[in-house]
């Protein structure tokens, strides 16, 4: 049990020292450089020279990876190139929009895609399965970009209910700051809904051909009842595996609905330092998501081992 | 009851979301909206037009200024002598100039700035701008004198730029993420990623500004722009990024469209070291097989000046040379046999992101495979276009449009990435320089002008427009840009 321990945990740093490895090395060989790009098609040979060295980027690029590592072991992400703050400091402003963000899609996504797929599997084969199977078609085919501009034209520029953007912060009410994630959250929470729904559809319908159901059904208790006591719950580990996934999608994938409802989130900061060339910016919040990715990883994994004592004694 | 409850609740959801005074007769406060957010607060170390769009005359104010028709006129210095071999310039400056600290404005804050764009490790993007002074001196605390190498008779214009804007040596330490100036405005708070705000300046030492507060906010994405715009969660959208969507706020009494000039030249740049561009006919046939007006109409939508050199057609010394460059396929056929190829040929065509340059390119490549030229289109991001296209000189054509004010002289300088290289131009602009005589100065302007439209060194397509969208009861936006700025000293809500 130990020595499983141990070598998830060597599996796990090992992941960790290879992933920025490999951002480093493809932020690096991607072309444009940072400081020509902040100083534009006017500068002088001599000024771009200064910008360099200023920034540090004249050091050996061996050099540069070994400082932004050992940085990162004691918390500190480095400096950004253009916005000239700490990079630590701006994720942690960043986060603030893009966590509760995510949340509240995968909260949204989770209401929507419960009770339908459920409804989709008890149903199944009939007219109430058709007509969610068919909605969470079209949920997966329409970008959620295209839901966010709809969104916009009906309840911020017909209605006025929304503002068509921006995020007021949370110094002015956590329902101020509710109010203002909602048509983006909605945005992003109706695809990935409708990926849920599917999944707790399939799952529901799978586990209600096992045997205890047949037994539960035998014994007495209405279609109902058997989904609600006995099949919900095990076809539950699927759903909160794809929830898991979706979690870490919404955190790093709203990029688009960040751009569309301009909002200060981490996507937006990770799209405008490429643009950018803020070669540190892009290295440590890439390297940030990654860890959160692994880390999970890692969790789920240790979570397996003590659930599922089979685990323990083969040492997988 | 239930409808009243549902009114209140738009109203509070409506009034929180905007976050201002949304009733109120005559407002005091504006939020204005604007494409690109800068990448941090110091005009005078970065060539981001953001920058300036957010803080020049606003926060940050130089020796002399532009006004909104283009023209420079007095800033912090009030007045100027010029000696008679036109190397001396002695400033009077304004006095009671403080900056946003409490500090006093004076010949020594001057020299620091001016010293500090020149000096060997300045990181100034312009720093070309200050490259013919030799010294500054303070003559009095009000004074001061600015001695050039030789005569340059556009200094005034250069120390107009918002890159020679006057800052203090004890706050520069933090200007990137605390300007400190001495404008109409002071700053106020930034929002990484979403708004800049600033607070009017009641010390201001001229005609103080209308308005009380002013929000930057910055949206990039051009059907965001649209929706906030109609949703009028903002105010004004100073360089509108949908120029298909102008008409339906021109029909909308809530709003006014501006749409005024730039400096900004689209030209189809050439790479003039790379055959078969370096041959002149080939070149001319080019721009023979250039519809501007098709590229104005598919790609801005109409808003645009079609122009045939490199100069701002709204400048008193534009010459028109369109017609260098009519359209006229059949020349263009004719040109590239006689220079031998007659089968045409293939060239790259690299294309930055702005929409001028990705949808004018498709425009143009259409247009030149109808006389034999076939383009390779590649689309970069500028980081990309600067590496490859502006350093490495590996394209054959591409869409840029140059902004920078009054910049033929970029003819002049062989290595420059279009690799135009001609003494007779670059004698002309080594006269212009050192001329101080009006007369004398257009005549050369107009020579540069001409040489080259008739050495067809670039496709000439158009100047970019600047639409400005916002509330009809707004007054006092600027119409035009002649540089990038947003001056808000004179906007006010009427009502």
């Amino acid at each position: 049990m130990i020595n499983f321990f141990f070598r998830r945990l060597f599996t796990f740093v090992l992941s960790l020292a290879l992933a920025s490895f490999v951002i480093f090395s493809l932020v690096e060989i991607a072309p444009g450089d940072p400081a020509s790009f902040m100083l534009g098609i006017n500068a002088q040979a001599d000024t771009i020279a200064a910008l360099r060295s200023e920034l540090g980027l004249d050091q050996p690029k061996i050099s540069r990876y070994l400082a932004w590592i050992s940085g990162m072991l004691t918390g500190d992400f480095g400096v950004s190139y253009t916005y000239r703050t700490n990079v630590s400091e701006m994720v942690g402003d960043r986060l603030w929009v893009s966590l509760p963000l995510a949340i509240y899609a995968l909260f949204l996504s989770t209401v929507i895609a419960l009770p339908t797929g459920i409804y989709a599997a008890a149903k199944r084969g009939k007219a109430g399965d058709f007509t969610v199977i068919s909605a969470t078609q079209i949920g997966i085919a329409i970008p959620n970009f295209w839901f966010a501009i709809i969104l916009v034209g009906i309840f911020s520029i017909k209605l006025q209910w929304f503002s068509a953007g921006g995020f007021s912060g949370w110094q002015n009410g956590i329902l101020d700051g509710i109010t203002s994630l909602t048509l983006p959250a909605i945005a992003l929470a109706l695809p990935q809904a409708a990926i849920l729904s599917r999944i707790v559809r399939s799952a529901l319908i799978e586990t209600l051909g096992e045997d205890y159901i047949r037994t539960a059904r035998a014994k007495g208790l209405s279609s109902w009842q058997t989904i609600w006591a006995h099949a919900l719950r095990n076809a539950l580990i699927p759903v909160l595996t794809i929830i898991g996934l979706q979690f870490s999608f919404l955190l790093a994938g709203a990029i688009i609905i960040e751009q569309v409802f301009y909002l200060p989130g981490l996507g937006r900061l990770v799209f405008q330092a490429i643009t950018q060339r803020d070669l540190i910016v892009v290295e440590s919040v890439v390297m940030l998501l990654v860890f959160a990715v692994i880390l999970v990883n890692f969790i789920v994994d240790i979570a397996y081992m003590l659930v599922d004592p089979r685990l323990r004694q083969d040492g997988i | 009851m239930k409808y009243h409850f549902k009114l209140l609740l738009a109203a509070s959801i409506l009034a929180a979301s905007i976050g201002i005074q949304t009733v109120q007769a005559a407002k005091t406060s504006i939020t204005i909206a604007l494409q690109l957010e800068p990448p941090h607060l110091d005009p005078t170390s970065a060539a981001a037009g953001a920058i300036d769009s957010v803080l020049y005359s606003n926060v940050f104010e130089g020796l002399t200024r532009f006004a909104s028709d283009g023209a420079v006129i007095p800033g912090l210095a009030k007045s100027w002598e010029i000696s008679d071999n036109g190397k001396e310039y002695i400033f009077h400056l304004n006095s009671s100039v403080t900056f946003h600290d409490g500090s006093t404005m004076d010949a020594s804050d001057v020299k620091f700035s001016l010293d500090r764009a020149r000096a060997e490790d300045s990181t100034n993007a312009q720093k070309a701008l200050f490259s013919g002074i030799e010294n500054v001196e303070v003559i009095s605390s009000d004074k001061v004198k600015v001695t050039l190498a030789s005569p340059n008779g556009s200094f005034l214009f250069n120390m107009a730029w918002g890159d020679a804007v006057i800052v203090a040596p004890e706050t520069v330490g933090e200007i990137k993420t605390n300007p400190i100036g001495t404008g109409a405005f002071k700053f106020s708070n930034w929002v990484q990623g979403d708004k800049i705000e600033l607070l009017r300046n009641d010390q201001y030492w001229g005609t103080p500004a209308h308005l009380e507060s002013a929000t930057f906010k910055f949206i990039s994405d051009p059907s965001a722009a649209f929706s906030a715009m109609m949703a009028q969660d903002i105010d004004a959208f100073a360089g509108f990024p949908a120029p298909e969507n102008l008409v339906q706020f021109e029909a909308d009494n809530r709003f006014q469209v501006l749409v005024g000039n730039t400096e900004g030249e689209t030209i189809l740049s050439t790479n003039n070291k790379m055959p078969p561009l370096d041959n002149v006919k080939v070149r001319k046939a080019i721009a023979h097989a250039i519809d501007r007006q098709a590229i104005i109409d598919g790609a801005m939508f109409g808003y645009g000046t079609p122009i045939g050199t490199h100069f701002a057609p709204h400048n008193p010394d534009y010459v028109d040379l369109k017609a260098n460059s009519n359209y006229d396929p059949e020349l263009s056929k004719k040109l590239l046999s006689e220079a031998g190829f007659s089968e045409g040929f293939t060239t790259t065509l690299k294309l930055p992101p702005p929409s001028y340059a990705r949808r004018g390119g498709e425009i143009i490549a259409s247009q030149l495979r109808a006389v034999g030229i076939e383009t390779e289109i590649s689309n970069l991001e500028w980081a990309q276009w600067l590496e490859e296209v502006f350093r490495g000189k590996d394209y054959g054509l591409t869409i840029v449009s140059h902004t920078e004010p009054m910049d033929i002289g970029i003819y002049a300088r062989p290595e420059y990435y279009f690799q135009y290289d001609s003494s007779e131009f670059q004698a002309v602009i080594e006269a212009l320089n050192v001329e101080s005589n009006t007369q004398k100065r257009s005549n050369l302007l107009k020579k540069a002008q001409r040489i080259i439209s008739e050495d067809y060194v670039n496709g000439y397509l158009f100047e970019l427009a600047f639409p400005t969208v916002a509330n009809a009861k707004i007054t006092g936006l600027w119409e035009n840009a002649p540089t990038q700025a947003t001056d808000l000293t004179d906007v006010k809500w009427t009502d």
